[in-house]
C-alpha cells in the first residue's frame, strides 16, 4: 500500500516545499515572540499515567511556518505529546511553552486550532451551532459559510450533528481546528476513517493552510498521508523521539522490507533488523532485501516460497522501537 | 461573562433536545408528592405545606446529583469535553455554565411538585413566603450540586449512576423527606441532623414560616458542603491525570 503510493507523493512533497521558505513564519505577523520563530516546544518533558512512562524526556520545537508530521506506532506518545501541547495535560516533568507562554494558560490558546478526536461532536447540536460555539472562544473567527464550503460541509447548517455520515463529522471536526483563524494546527490522526477521495480534499484544505502561512502539526497512522504532507517528520516511539528530520530521512528508516521463507535453521546473516518464526516459516525484516536474499543464496541453506514485501509502517517501526534503548 | 452565556446556552439545548431526560427529572419528585403526600397530608393545610417543601428539596436534591452526577461523567466519556478543555477559555465558563444548567433543570423539576400541590392538596403559602422559600431551594441545592460535580468528575457513567441512586435515597429517607414532617419515626430523628438533606429542608420550611432551622443540622448543612466542595474540586483536578490517551 505504502510502496504503490510513493510514487504520486514524492512529487507532491516537492511542490508544498517551494510554497515555503524560512520566511513563512512571518505570514501571519500578528504575534510577539516572532524573534525565536518558535511558536511551540517541548523541553525535556515527560509523562507519566500511573507506572506507564507515556513520554520519556522528549525535546521538540515547532517553528513558525512548518507542516510537521508526528509519526510513531499506537501507545507512542504521539497523542500524548498534542495533549500536552494544547494545554489539556501537564508534564510530570520538564516544561511546554506555546507561542512563549504556558499551553495552560487560555489566552495563549487563542492562537491554536485543535481537532476533537473521532466522532466525539454533540449529536444533538446542529453543524451550525458547533461552528458559531468555537467561533465565540476566539477574537477572531473564519466565516461560517467560507469555512463549511472549504470542507465540503456547504449545506449542512441546520443539520444535526447525529444525522451526519462518519465523513462528514469528521471533516466537520478538523474543520473545527481552523474556525477561530489560528497560527499553529494540532491534528491529531485527521483522516483516519475517510475515503480516498474525502481524505484528498482534506489534505488540500490543509496544503492551503500552510501555504497561507499557517503551521501545522499533524498525527498520522498513515505513511502517505505524512508523505503528502509533512516536510518534517518527527518519530515518537516509546515515549522518545527517535528520528527527526526532512521526510526523506525518515523514508529510508521505514523502507524497511520483510522477506519471507519456508526453511529450517539459518545461519546468521547481517542486515537482519529482526527474525520471526511461523512454524516452518521464517520472516526476516531487513533495510536491504536484495543483498540479504544475495547472501542467502550464497550461504547455500536450503529455502522455498521466497516472498519479499514493504512492511507495514507499523512493522517497519516497531522494528525501529526495539532498537531504540541500545541506540541511546 | 459571554463565554458563560455561550457555554450554558449550548449545555441546555444539548439536554433539552433530549426530552426523556428532561421528563425523568420531574418525575420522581412528582410521583412521591402523588403517593406518599397527597394521601396522607393533602387534607391538612400545615402538613402539606411542609411535605410539599420536603418533596421540593427532594426535586433539589435529585436534579443537582443526576444531572452533574450522570451529566459530567458521560460528558468525560465522550471527545467532545476534552476537546471544549484545549479552546480558549478557563475553566470556569464550563463550571458556570454547568451549575446554571443544573438550576434550570431543577426548576424544570420542581414545577410538577408545585402543580399537584396546588391541585391535590391544602398546600398555601403567600407571594413574599414563596419568594424566599424560593431562595432557600437555591441555598440548599449547593451541597447536592456539588456531591453530584465530585460523583460525576470521580466515576465513570455506570459506577455513577449506582452512587447517585445510593446518595439520594438514604439522604431523603434519613433526612425525613419522605416521612411525616410533623410527627417523624425516631429513627429519623435520630440520623436526620446528621445528613444535609435535613438542614436543606429546615432552612425551607424556615423559609415559609415555619420554626426555625437547628443550629447542630445547619453546622451539618455548612460542613457538609465545604467536603463536597473540597471533593468536587478534587476530582477535577485530579480528572486531567488519570484518563489515559
Amino acid at each position: 500500500m505504502a510502496e504503490s503510493t510513493t510514487g504520486s507523493t514524492t512529487t507532491s512533497i516537492t511542490t508544498t516545499t517551494t510554497s515555503l521558505g524560512p520566511a513563512a513564519g512571518t505570514a501571519s505577523g500578528t504575534g510577539t515572540e516572532e524573534r525565536t520563530g518558535t511558536l511551540a516546544r517541548a523541553v525535556e518533558v515527560t509523562r507519566r499515567y500511573g507506572d506507564v512512562l507515556a513520554l520519556d524526556g522528549v525535546s521538540l520545537d515547532i517553528h513558525a511556518g512548518e507542516l510537521v508530521g508526528l509519526l510513531g506506532p499506537n501507545g507512542a506518545g504521539k497523542s500524548t505529546l498534542i495533549n500536552l501541547f494544547v494545554g489539556l495535560r501537564r508534564p510530570t516533568s520538564g516544561r511546554m511553552e506555546l507561542f512563549g507562554g504556558s499551553p495552560a494558560d487560555a489566552v495563549r490558546r487563542r492562537g491554536i486550532g485543535v481537532t476533537p478526536q473521532e466522532t466525539g461532536l454533540p449529536p444533538t447540536l446542529r453543524v451550525r451551532e458547533v461552528v458559531d460555539f468555537t467561533a465565540a472562544h476566539y477574537p477572531r473567527s473564519i466565516e461560517r459559510g467560507a469555512l463549511l464550503e472549504r470542507f465540503g460541509l456547504s449545506g449542512l447548517e441546520r443539520r444535526q450533528i447525529g444525522g451526519l455520515s462518519g465523513g462528514q463529522k469528521r471533516r466537520l471536526a478538523v474543520a473545527l481546528a481552523f474556525v477561530g483563524d489560528p497560527r499553529l494546527v494540532f491534528l491529531d490522526e485527521p483522516t483516519t476513517g475517510l475515503d480516498v477521495e474525502a481524505r484528498r480534499g482534506l489534505w488540500d484544505a490543509i496544503r492551503d493552510f500552510h501555504a497561507e502561512g499557517g503551521t501545522v502539526v499533524l498525527t498520522s497512522h498513515y505513511l502517505e498521508e505524512i508523505e503528502a504532507l509533512a516536510e518534517r517528520v518527527v518519530v515518537i516511539g516509546h515515549g522518545r523521539v527517535l528520528a527527526d528530520g526532512p521526510i526523506a530521512e525518515v523514508q529510508g528508516i521505514a523502507g524497511v522490507r520483510r522477506v519471507a521463507l519456508t526453511g529450517g535453521d539459518l545461519p546468521e546473516l547481517p542486515g537482519v533488523l529482526r527474525t520471526e518464526r511461523e512454524g516452518d516459516r521464517v520472516h526476516l525484516l531487513t533495510t536491504d532485501a536484495d543483498a540479504l536474499v544475495r547472501r542467502l543464496v550464497r550461504a547455500d541453506v536450503p529455502f522455498s516460497d521466497l516472498e519479499i514485501r514493504p512492511t507495514s509502517l507499523e512493522e517497519a517501526f516497531l522494528t525501529i522501537t526495539a532498537r531504540a534503548p541500545r541506540d541511546a | 461573562m459571554s463565554l458563560l452565556l455561550t457555554h450554558t446556552r449550548y449545555q441546555f439545548l444539548e439536554t433539552v433536545r433530549v426530552p426523556i431526560a428532561v421528563i425523568g427529572n420531574g418525575f420522581f419528585p412528582a410521583a412521591s408528592m402523588l403517593f406518599f403526600v397527597v394521601p396522607f397530608a393533602g387534607d391538612d393545610p400545615v402538613g402539606a405545606t411542609l411535605a410539599t417543601a420536603s418533596m421540593m428539596v427532594f426535586a433539589v436534591m435529585s436534579s443537582g446529583l443526576f444531572t452533574h452526577g450522570l451529566g459530567v461523567s458521560e460528558d468525560r466519556s465522550q471527545p467532545w469535553d476534552p476537546y471544549t478543555r484545549t479552546l480558549p477559555a478557563g475553566p470556569w465558563p464550563r463550571f458556570g455554565a454547568r451549575i446554571l444548567n443544573a438550576l434550570a433543570m431543577t426548576l424544570i423539576g420542581l414545577v410538577p411538585v408545585l402543580i399537584v400541590a396546588a391541585l391535590f392538596t391544602e398546600a398555601t403559602v403567600t407571594p413574599p413566603r414563596f419568594l424566599l422559600a424560593f431562595l432557600a431551594l437555591l441555598v440548599a441545592s449547593a451541597p447536592f450540586q456539588l456531591l453530584g460535580l465530585f460523583i460525576g468528575y470521580a466515576m465513570p457513567p455506570k459506577a455513577a449512576i449506582a452512587v447517585v441512586q445510593l446518595t439520594l435515597f438514604p439522604m431523603a429517607v434519613g433526612g425525613g423527606l419522605l416521612t411525616s414532617p410533623v410527627n417523624p419515626p425516631a429513627f429519623i430523628d435520630a440520623v436526620a441532623p446528621f445528613l444535609p438533606s435535613r438542614g436543606a429542608v429546615e432552612l425551607v420550611w424556615a423559609a415559609l414560616g415555619y420554626g426555625t432551622p437547628d443550629t447542630l443540622t445547619l453546622v451539618m448543612f455548612g460542613v457538609w458542603t465545604a467536603a463536597a466542595a473540597v471533593l468536587a474540586a478534587w476530582a477535577y483536578r485530579r480528572d486531567e491525570g488519570n484518563r489515559f490517551s
